[in-house]
């Protein structure tokens, strides 16, 4: 019986597989012989889709972490990153910053933004974890779920309401929802033309840097998560709530420690992705949580090297779609291959195969 | 790496504060636990509500209250479409998105027909009926745009509403696909300022069945007192063509609106010998484009057109097009007239400086005659400049008051019918008619660049 569903769901794959790639223009021979004509588009889209794989994986492990902790999907984790990126937009506007400012005056002021929105990220996601989720750590699964998605809400109206203090804050610009512009300080030189290599690849310091720093963050959380007292008393609780307590470990703040983690790499993917992208919009929460996401469960959840692998592929696969296929489809064959990897290995492409409901 | 185990409702209530529950009841447990935080979460999200209710809803412009129970909840179930209380009293209801990005826009769309309605101390018929004005909101904050099921909801609210007598919008074409057909069966007229997609009223331009699909009660009820797109996109052409370009990418942004004026664009372009080098949809929702634009700054292209408005992602298209190192001096970009706002110069910065976008119409600043009166009322009374199409609206509300003053009573057959007879209009646009089809005889259009941070008008189009 289990055998004659599984065959059944692998069909379905096959089905849609076999649909899309003709209707998505699917041609490998054409692709191939386009990858080896000029290579070097291939590698610039790899490099693109790295960095935005990069962005995306910060966001998705503060998905993993919670759902690592306490099996709860925190849909409010998108929206929390784009609060995150209006704060650090608040305080470049507090410092006046332009566009091009000098990087004396931009490197200090960066770092106080980034302190000041992981801080205010994290405080925010304590609070939330307070008083949206921890009265409903033991009803049933969908409470809390239900409660995080009320909480993407408010914070997504948080976002539309902080747009429109342009009285007080200028960089908002003139209308309270459109988006927002965000000033381009990272710093912007060609880096193989700096060494002198002669190639049309293009690879800035600015993508340099953003790559490094969600490196340095995610190998960080790895460090801290597998080697330090905080991080054991992390795995603990997520193994079982009940026998870390008994081992005397307080679950509530080792809990909360979680949410103050996942809150702090919130507001820093905020700030990257806004020196990144230079636009930031209330709006952006959602998509960018429902990519992390699909990372996360691709990587397998609660895997904190399966997110970032997770969020990598995903990147890669949306640049290489957009070049090679059409971005019409590139949604598609993102969640396409979403479905083809659940339908092989259900608990992600790291993750154990447990069943889970949710 | 974290792992986890099965276990989820387990009671576990030994550190729970709200103690007395019995640890062998874990069901009853989490249902009390609910209970106990319930009260107060409930009085939160009241106060969350109420804190929305009074931020969306903006207070009526005029305040008259039809005869009677000023009490009377107008969101009270609708029964039945008749009953229309005071016969002297008619009601206009602008359906515009009030949330997200197109705010700024649709406000001075407001500011427009209540400006209208000013000048006429909302009276009509020598101040037999009273005009009363509603402000529909098509958009939602989750949607950050026109939803669909609030454009229904919304129409249908207009529908049961009896003294609603001419619905002005929509803004998005989109939106007023699906009003027009509920409206159309409850004879209600609508007059749109700013929808250009041109399967809406005019047979063959758009899809197969287009527009009759729209009007299912067999009448026309649509009229808009802008240009439609295949102008729009006809005039881009031919502006490109003269700006010196000779190798273009289009894009759209897989709406009613964008997608039908990249549709019109492409093969005006083709045929005026400008090459295509390939067209492609973008999703509105994605964080950046920079694959994408890496992907056309390979085939060297002159110019970037792109159908869709500031609400698809403008912004971001313009940003990741000057990142990936297409400047303005070699690649040009130009949208259509869902661009041409302030909007979007708020969300590109300086790299929306030298952008075009065509207009269906003139600027507000270039309106002769009437049309420059009106911009010197409009910026003193609300001291501000309007946006691209509050002229339109204003011109929208005018044509609704004439032919309410042509009926003097509440009828919506007669008023839709004295709107689509309107010829001859003398109004700040200039003198013009409704076809039969319900579009203007204006073809004036305009082409705009961005200058210092600021739209500046170019020259005037027409089409050859």
């Amino acid at each position: 019986m289990k055998n004659w569903k599984s065959i059944l769901l692998y069909l379905g794959v096959v089905y849609i597989v076999l649909l899309l790639g003709p209707i998505a223009g699917f041609d490998l021979p054409k692709i191939v012989g386009e990858i080896v004509s000029s290579p070097e588009v291939f590698i610039q889209q790899l490099l693109v889709g790295l960095v935005n794989g990069a962005l995306i994986a910060i966001i998705a492990l503060g998905y993993t972490m919670v759902y690592g902790i306490i099996e709860l999907i925190n849909f409010a984790h998108g929206d929390l990153y784009m609060l995150g990126a209006f704060a650090s937009l608040t305080v470049f506007g507090a410092f006046g910053m332009q566009d091009g400012a000098p990087l004396g005056i931009a490197i200090p002021v960066m770092l106080v933004a980034l302190i000041v929105c992981s801080v205010f990220c994290a405080g925010l996601n304590i609070v939330v974890e307070k008083y949206a989720y921890r009265p409903l750590r033991n009803a049933p699964r969908l409470a809390p779920l239900i409660s995080a998605i009320g909480v993407s809400f408010i914070f997504q109206n948080m976002g539309l309401f902080w747009g429109g203090l342009k009285a007080f804050i200028p960089v908002m610009g003139s209308n309270s929802a459109a988006p927002k512009s965000f000033p381009d300080l990272l710093p912007r030189v060609d880096i193989f033309k700096a060494l002198g290599i002669q190639t049309s690849i293009v690879f800035t310091t600015k993508d340099l840097i953003v790559l490094v720093v969600a490196v340095v963050l995610m190998v960080l959380l790895h460090v801290f998560v597998q080697y330090t007292r905080l991080g054991k008393a992390m795995r603990a609780t997520a193994q079982s709530r009940d026998a870390a307590k008994i081992m005397g470990i307080n679950v509530d703040q080792i809990i909360a420690l979680t949410f103050l983690i996942g809150g702090a790499l919130a507001g820093s993917a905020g700030i990257l992705v806004g020196l990144y992208n230079n636009t930031i919009v209330f709006t952006m929460g959602f998509t960018a949580g429902l990519r992390a996401f699909t990372a996360a469960v691709l990587g397998g959840i609660g895997n904190i090297v399966g997110a970032m692998l997770g969020g990598v592929l995903i990147g890669l696969l949306s640049s290489l779609s957009d070049q090679y296929l059409s971005s019409r489809w590139t949604n598609a064959w993102v969640f396409g291959v979403l479905v083809v990897i659940l339908a092989f290995r259900p608990g992600g492409l790291l993750g154990e195969n447990v069943q889970e409901k949710v | 790496m974290l792992k986890r185990k099965q276990q989820t409702n387990q009671p576990m209530n030994f550190s729970q504060k709200s103690g007395g529950k019995s640890p062998t009841r874990p069901k009853t447990n989490s249902t009390q636990n609910l209970g106990a935080a319930g009260l107060r979460k409930l009085l939160f999200a009241a106060g969350i509500a109420s804190l929305c209710a009074s931020c969306q809803n903006p207070p009526a412009p005029t305040a008259t209250t039809p005869g009677g129970s000023p009490g009377t909840s107008p969101a009270a179930t609708p029964v039945a479409v008749s009953s229309p209380g005071d016969p002297n009293t008619v009601k206009i209801v602008s359906m515009l998105p009030m949330t997200g990005s197109a705010l700024g826009q649709a406000q001075t769309l407001v500011n427009g027909i209540q400006q209208a309605l000013a000048e006429t101390n909302s009276k009509a018929c020598d101040g037999k009926i009273q005009i009363q004005y509603e402000v529909y909101d098509d958009a939602t904050a989750a949607a950050g745009k026109w939803d669909p099921a609030q454009v229904t909801s919304n129409s249908n609210k207009a529908v049961a509403d009896g003294s609603v007598v001419a619905v002005i919008g929509h803004y998005n074409s989109g939106a007023a696909k699906l009003s027009i057909p509920v409206l159309n069966q409850a004879n209600i007229v609508m007059i749109s300022p700013a929808n250009t997609y041109p399967g809406l009223t005019k047979p063959g331009k758009g899809e197969a069945k287009e527009p009759n699909v729209y009007y299912p009660a067999g009448t026309r009820n649509f009229t808009r007192v802008v240009p439609a797109d295949d102008l729009q996109g006809a005039v881009a052409g031919n502006w490109a063509k003269s700006l010196g370009v000779q190798k273009v990418y289009i894009l759209d942004d897989q709406e009613l609106y964008g997608k039908g004026i990249a549709d019109v664009f492409e093969p005006t372009a083709k045929k005026l010998g400008i090459q295509v080098l390939g067209r492609e949809g973008i999703d509105i929702k994605a964080s950046d484009y920079k694959a994408l634009m890496n992907k056309i700054k390979a085939l060297n292209p002159d110019m970037i057109y792109f159908g869709g408005t500031t609400q698809s992602n403008a912004g971001q298209i313009i940003k990741d097009m000057r990142n990936v190192g297409m400047t303005p001096e070699a690649v040009k970009f130009m949208g259509p007239d869902g661009i041409k706002e302030q909007a979007l110069i708020d969300a590109a910065g300086k790299d929306a400086e030298g952008i075009y976008a065509t207009f269906g119409g003139l600027p507000p600043q270039e309106l002769t005659g009437a049309g420059a009166k009106w911009y010197t009322n409009y910026k003193a009374k609300y001291n501000a400049e309007p946006e691209a199409y509050a002229a339109y609206a204003y011109e929208a509300a005018k044509v609704a008051i004439g032919a309410i003053n042509k009926v003097c009573k509440n009828d919506r057959a007669a008023i839709r019918e004295a709107v689509l007879a309107t010829k001859d209009f003398n109004g700040v646009l200039g003198t013009w008619s409704f076809d039969t089809n319900g579009d203007t005889s204006l073809t004036t259009m305009s082409g705009n660049v961005v200058k210092g941070g600021k739209w500046e008008f170019v020259n005037a189009l027409k089409l050859e």
